[in-house]
């Protein structure tokens, strides 16, 4: 029982969201927000994997995200989109290349994240930020120069994908497809940290030199760390991609970056449980202050004294979550979580599952 | 910008280069202000201030505010007063601003002993606080900065030469030598330098470790502040993000110069002056940023501590 219980539970919970998103009892707002969520999810955690588990400081995950959306909604556009000619691939087929798709993207990816990972080889820390910083402002740049993929004007056309799913049935397709590959990468990660390789990852985080003297190949483990966490962020941005139907190389800035970082840095470095509750708080926050009633509501007394000033709640927004966390670090400088997971934390937890 | 830079046309191939040489040289003195900013703030605390571009928005907003009361029916000084009056106002209320995010997020965090990383995301944030309060309270307009001093062209045979252009250089010229002295022949700089050297057994030898970070926050900020002011007189049109990406650039400047030395902050800034407006007069000017950050990486790669910097020795 102690055994499945979290699977269990997963299962349950997902089948009741789909069901109640296929019959409508939630409508098409609150599904793309637990996508947001889900996507937030895969891209924490992948972060996590560098930032925290390795102890690196790379800034720049969103370039590997729009490496894997811009890769991916190619590849769908070419098999079953219109845009580049007829369909490559018939339009029944799309449930099986769906997600193929989807994981060659973030292949994709994570042979470009090389670009950062080789360089991490002889140098560390703000070096490394900052050649992360400039991968993020090249992979941009060299996108927008592409016309092919409509350079800075960004490139649409992946809703045929999704359409061509409809019309094998009718459901919350792109709600599955971000629910399967959300359990995926933390399935992933968590295999991952557990192995032999993501003792290796820890040892690096420890102390690189001393990791050396102990035989792990210090080389060959930032590479496939890197790998694996750019393969899985690429997957966040090809579902992204499609969910939205439409990618801009702007959209994958350094603010998507710092984003994700926040998400890391808030829930405790190094803690797979962390980075998911921190991303589900960061994209509640982001969208119940995006309701101006309640930005207008929490700033009252500020409009009151001054009524000619009238904020806007997408601009407010942004100041207040900064602020807050701001706060939070002063009052736990070690993130929500520290570097523990859910069970250290709540020890009488793991009497009810066991997660592997 | 450097869209606007004149292009090669029919003119003389010796007056387009000393004229782009001009122009890098402008570009890459903003540059080396600020990257001088953020080197002297890492030198001294190894902290990466994230909210240094921001500062440097800040010091622009500052100086319009300054120049358009200066100028205004109240005080009613002539152009050239008020630009002589504003240089040090503004310089002090940007370093106002620097020293008080000092005081109210990083100095308690430094205090608990937190994560270094965790400092910088508290940097970050107070970055975008920074542009985001500054877009809620004055609005997505961009502000127009009052002309203090009047612009003279001066033409050298095909190349043309603003005064504003020469005080720019001349400005970064200064500001760097003036570093340079601080950080190497006064007693403040020993103390810096015995900071960035060994933190804990700093404060043990008797030097007031607080009031030294103050005093780096004092003088990075303010120049910031500095920089602002000459970017609003050359490029007269002010919005909250003007910051953003000129920040990470003098960044990224630094950091190739080596970060922690004020003579690698220099040269790196120039240094991205001149790989950009040497891009933009070859290419498409849509190509600046993809070439520039390539030609940085490829530095990076081949002296992963920058040009200047000493690479760290890790003990076993």
């Amino acid at each position: 029982m102690k055994k499945y219980s979290l699977n269990m539970l997963l299962i349950v919970f997902a089948i009741g969201l789909l069901f109640a998103a296929h019959f409508r009892i939630i409508d098409s707002y609150i599904q793309i927000v637990v996508m947001t969520i889900g996507i937030n999810i895969m891209m924490s955690t992948s972060l996590n994997l560098v930032n925290g588990n390795m102890g690196e400081f790379t800034c720049g995950h969103a370039a590997f995200m729009c490496i894997g959306a811009y890769i991916s909604s190619i590849l769908s556009v070419f098999c079953f989109g219109t845009k580049f000619g007829a369909p490559l691939l018939p339009a029944a087929s799309v449930v099986i290349v769906f997600p193929i798709i989807l994981l060659i993207g973030g292949a994709v990816a994570a042979l470009s994240s090389l670009l950062v990972s080789v360089p991490s080889f002889k140098t560390r820390d703000d070096y490394l930020a900052i050649i992360s910083i400039a991968v993020n402002y090249m992979i941009i740049s060299a996108i927008e120069n592409m016309d092919f993929v409509g350079g800075s004007r960004g490139f649409q056309g992946m809703k045929d994908t999704v359409w061509a799913m409809i019309d094998i049935f009718d459901g919350p397709w792109m709600l599955f497809w971000v629910i399967n590959f959300t359990v995926f990468t933390v399935w992933v990660i968590r295999r991952f940290i557990s192995s032999t390789y993501g003792k290796g990852v820890n040892a690096i985080c420890q102390d690189e030199v001393a990791a050396e003297i102990m035989s792990v190949n210090t080389n060959k483990i930032k590479i496939i760390n890197f790998m694996v966490a750019a393969g899985l962020a690429g997957c966040a941005g090809g579902l992204y991609a499609h969910i939205i139907g439409y990618v801009n190389p702007q959209s994958f800035n350094i603010l998507k970056s710092t984003e994700a970082m926040v998400m890391v840095y808030l829930g405790g470095m190094g803690s797979l449980s962390g980075a998911i509750i921190s991303a589900v708080i960061f994209t509640g926050l982001l969208e119940v202050l995006r309701s101006q009633a309640i930005v207008d509501g929490l700033l009252s007394p500020i409009t009151f004294m001054f009524p000619d000033w009238e904020p806007s709640a997408g601009v407010i927004k942004w100041v207040m979550i900064p602020l807050l966390l701001v706060i939070v670090m002063q009052f736990r400088p070690e993130g929500i979580m520290g570097n523990r997971e859910l069970g250290d934390v709540f020890p009488k937890l793991k009497k009810f599952y066991r997660f592997k | 910008m450097p869209s606007r830079f004149q292009r090669f046309t029919k003119e003389n191939p010796v007056d387009f280069i000393i004229q782009n040489v001009l122009n890098a040289l402008q570009w890459g003195s903003f540059y080396a202000l600020i990257a001088l900013g953020y080197t002297l703030v890492y030198g001294v605390l190894r902290l990466i201030n994230f909210a240094h571009g921001d500062i440097f928005m800040v010091g622009a907003y500052i100086s319009f505010f300054v120049a358009g009361f200066l100028l205004g029916p109240i005080v009613g000084l002539s152009p050239v007063m008020a630009f002589v009056v504003t240089v040090p106002l503004t310089m002090a209320l940007t370093s106002l601003v620097g020293v008080t995010l000092e005081r109210i997020a990083y100095r308690p965090l430094r205090r608990k002993g937190a994560h270094r990383l965790y400092v910088v995301i508290t940097a970050l944030m107070c970055g975008l606080i920074l542009e985001y309060s500054n877009l809620a309270l004055l609005g997505a307009s961009r502000l127009k900065f009052p002309e203090l001093i009047e612009k003279q062209i001066w033409n050298l045979g095909g190349v043309t030469l603003t005064n504003l252009k020469v005080m720019v250089i001349v400005a970064a010229i200064l500001v760097f030598l003036f570093l340079q002295w601080v950080v190497t022949r006064t007693r403040v700089g020993m103390a810096m330098r015995a900071i960035s050297y060994d933190k804990f057994a700093i404060p043990l030898m008797g030097i007031p470790i607080d009031s030294i970070i103050v005093v780096t926050f004092i003088l990075g900020s303010g120049f910031a502040g500095l920089a602002g002011l000459l970017f609003a007189m050359s490029y007269p049109v002010l919005e909250p993000f003007m910051g953003m990406l000129i920040g990470w650039k003098a960044f990224i400047a630094a950091v190739v110069g080596g970060i922690g030395d004020i003579k690698g902050a220099f040269v790196g800034g120039f240094l991205l002056g001149f790989i950009e407006v040497g891009v933009v007069s070859v290419f498409p000017s849509t190509y600046r940023d993809l070439f520039a950050f390539t030609i940085l990486l490829l530095i990076l790669w081949m002296k992963p501590s920058g040009l200047f910097g000493i690479p760290q020795s890790t003990k076993i």
